[in-house]
């Protein structure tokens, strides 16, 4: 193990040693596809269906877009580990390592206080799952991906892969192939979830590869909000997280999907996020990106049904080394469909960051009105902050708003606060506090301190 | 109090004020008027340390302590407070996590609410601006009470008044005079302003008139009323000082 601590101020970047059931020879070849598909007994159709995917993977070019992932070597990543025998409810039944390793994070304390269900990911297997009684006895299904394919196999083949084809992108094709883990959410008819379900991804090993799937189905009427949160131990070497995550959201039904993604520097963070909303539907995609060396991940809401509606905020903090090229797309098929996007980027220390969005008004889009503001504050002169937004306007009666906002951390409110006796990094801290704002208000209490928190940290962390 | 021995101070390397020298006693107050452009502001930036002021020569001693190269932050814990000319506004930072801040660890931050809440009731803010935005949306009378809340709130030794009077209504004017007058005890007053109209409710000990930099005539209230009534021709003929336009 060659754990380094390169920055001190990552709380969660300590690893535990590796007591695996089974690792997966390193790098990737079709017998890798086909042996995690055996070992996890899965029906033809799956393996068939994984291979597939590594073709497509074989064959796609790297995008020539986004930030530089020209150091990925996919060859030097294990891309599946078995941390446990079996899956667990009690977290006293887990490995002492792992357990130590949520509690340290504080995840047993959070389920108690506020969650309607726990699912914790380690490595690439989901080794502790709970959900509330209640919400189990009416229908609600909340579990991970390998056990709803053998419990159930029906609306799994329905649904899977049918938002993200297996073939989309590169590393959606890379999921598909080598997935193993991730959530499956079912929320029956009229079932409002009244405290949100959350799911904890961590990574323990080094130069791995998590690829967790996750798919969502929220019936008719109903609502689910769903919290994900991931770190990792600080390694010098490079690790990939590459997930898919697939939403339903059926008519008149909501659901709300929060990131707090917290990774360790040393991850390239891969995603592709889409969700699809029947008539008069709620989609909201609240993303925190705060860690990884790397993020490309652009939440997507297909408006399909009439007076559908669709939100990504967000939010990005690049520091050092980092580059995160994260934003939104949404695409607005029904009339009468609404849309809001709220990018919030601060960059620090030569940190990156990129807003990427599209919006796209189909026709017969008829009506749809749509909101776009994204600001970015540059903390200094080696920091950079870029804006892509592209707009596809395919019909006339619809309503466009976009404001878009570059600022640079001012000498005169520095200097106002420090006229009312506040030091610098404080000062500093409330800026982007209060920069973030907007967004910060809608994620649950427990959650937005926290990053505060965390942006409060990684601030202090990167002076000098 | 406060002395300003042969104090130079240069905006990028313009020169401003040249080698002025000024005393300013406890429980004095003071107004600073002269014509737009004239160094009263550049005067009180430099006081409270504005890192675009530059001092090129000379002393700030403040209570017997040599502050001339101390940051803002350092000067403000010492005492010294600006209220500001034209107040910005902080997104997201609301006027209680602004001074929540500034006070962290002084006082407890309930008893602190309940302090800003009593005196923003007192100086008639409305409770919504406590909560919002600091200075979103708000009126210029308002804006300017929300300095003075800070400055009755922070409890500074020398207050510096940057034209508190402009952009504010008449009631808005009394109410923010009344309780400068009130609180004047203890500390010592810098009025810099360009009306008489606050000095009815806070008399000043001594008007102090710049021009270009210098202050070419000291009196006492009537100095002012003179200013309100002539302008500043008179004086300017009588110094024999040519006035520079405003860049």
């Amino acid at each position: 193990m060659s754990q380094q601590n390169l920055n001190f101020d990552y709380k969660f970047g300590f690893s535990m040693p590796e007591k695996n059931v089974f690792k997966a020879e390193k790098g990737l070849n079709g017998k890798t596809v086909s042996d995690i598909s055996h070992m996890k007994k899965e029906p033809d159709w799956m393996r068939e269906f994984r291979l597939k995917a590594y073709d497509s993977f074989k064959k796609r070019k790297m995008p020539k877009w986004g930030a530089n992932l020209s150091k990925i070597d996919f060859d030097n990543i294990y891309y599946y580990i078995k941390p446990t025998e079996k899956q667990v409810n009690s977290w006293t039944d887990l490995p002492k390592e792992i357990k130590d390793t949520y509690d340290k994070i504080g995840v047993p304390e959070a389920e108690k206080n506020f969650l309607s269900g726990v699912s914790a990911q380690y490595e690439s297997e989901v080794v502790y799952e709970s959900i509330n009684k209640e919400l189990d006895k009416r229908g609600v299904i909340f579990c991970d991906m390998d056990t709803a394919l053998k419990k159930y196999p029906k609306i799994i083949k329905e649904y899977f892969g049918t938002l993200i084809s297996p073939h989309d992108n590169k590393f959606a094709s890379l999921n598909s192939a080598v997935w193993s883990g991730g959530s499956f959410v079912y929320v029956p008819k009229g079932v409002k979830l009244p405290m949100p379900l959350q799911a904890y991804f961590r990574i323990n090993a080094e130069r791995f590869g998590q690829f967790e799937r996750t798919l969502i189905i929220a019936e008719e009427g109903s609502f689910v909000h769903y919290i994900e949160g991931c770190t990792a131990p600080i390694y010098t070497t490079a690790s990939l997280h590459s997930a898919v995550v697939e939403i339903f959201v059926k008519k008149g039904a909501r659901v709300r999907y929060t990131t707090v993604q917290n990774w360790s520097h040393n991850i390239y963070n891969l995603v592709t996020k889409r969700s699809i909303v029947d008539e008069a539907g709620i989609m909201e995609w609240v993303d925190c990106n705060i860690g990884s060396g790397v993020t490309m991940k652009y939440p997507t809401v297909i408006l399909k049904g009439r007076k559908s509606h669709g939100e990504v905020l967000s939010i990005a903090y690049a520091a050092k080394g980092q580059h995160q090229d994260a934003g939104a797309k949404i695409y607005h098929i029904g009339p009468d469909t609404t849309s809001r996007i709220i990018s919030k980027s601060i960059s620090k220390d030569g940190g990156r960051t990129s807003y990427r969005g599209l919006v796209q008004v189909s026709p017969g889009a008829k009506n749809s009105k749509i909101y776009v503001s994204c600001d970015a504050l540059i903390m200094d002169k080696l920091s950079r902050s870029d804006t892509y937004p592209h707009m596809r306007i395919n019909e006339k009666d619809c309503e466009v708003q976009h404001e878009a906002t570059v600022e640079k951390l001012g000498e005169e409110k520095l200097f106002y606060l420090a006229s009312r006796g506040i030091k610098k990094p404080e000062a500093e801290s409330l800026l982007v506090n209060g920069f973030i704002e907007p967004v910060v208000k809608e994620i649950p209490l427990e959650y937005s301190i926290e990053l505060n928190r965390l942006i409060r940290m990684e601030m202090s962390g990167s002076v000098g | 109090m406060l002395k300003l021995e042969n104090l130079t101070i240069a905006v990028a390397n313009k020169i401003i004020i040249k080698n002025l020298n000024l005393k300013f006693e406890k429980n004095k107050v003071y107004v600073l008027m002269g014509p737009n452009g004239s160094g009263k502001s550049t005067l009180a930036l430099t006081l409270m340390g504005h890192p675009l002021y530059q001092i090129k020569s000379g002393k700030i001693i403040f209570e017997n302590k040599n502050i001339t190269n101390l940051d803002s932050t350092k000067k403000a814990n010492a005492g010294i407070f600006l209220s500001f000319q034209s107040p910005l506004t902080l997104s997201g930072i609301s006027i209680f996590s602004l001074l929540r801040t500034a006070i962290a660890g002084k006082k407890d931050p309930l008893a602190l609410r309940e302090e800003i809440e009593k005196t923003a009731k007192l100086l008639k803010i409305k409770n919504e601006l406590l909560e919002r935005s600091f200075n979103e949306g708000t009126s210029g009378g308002e804006k300017k009470k929300l300095e003075l809340l800070q400055a009755l709130i922070l409890n500074p030794k020398l207050l510096m008044f940057d034209e508190i009077d402009t952009g504010v209504d008449v009631d808005a004017l009394k109410t923010i005079a009344q309780y400068m007058e009130k609180n004047r005890e203890g500390k010592t007053y810098l009025i810099i302003t360009h009306y008489n109209r606050i000095l009815k409710y806070v008399k000043p000990d001594v008007v102090l008139v710049m021009i270009n930099g210098k202050i070419v005539k000291r009196g006492d209230y009537k100095l002012a009323e003179e200013i309100e009534k002539n302008g500043y021709e008179k004086i300017v003929k009588k110094s024999k000082i040519k006035v520079q336009k405003q860049v």
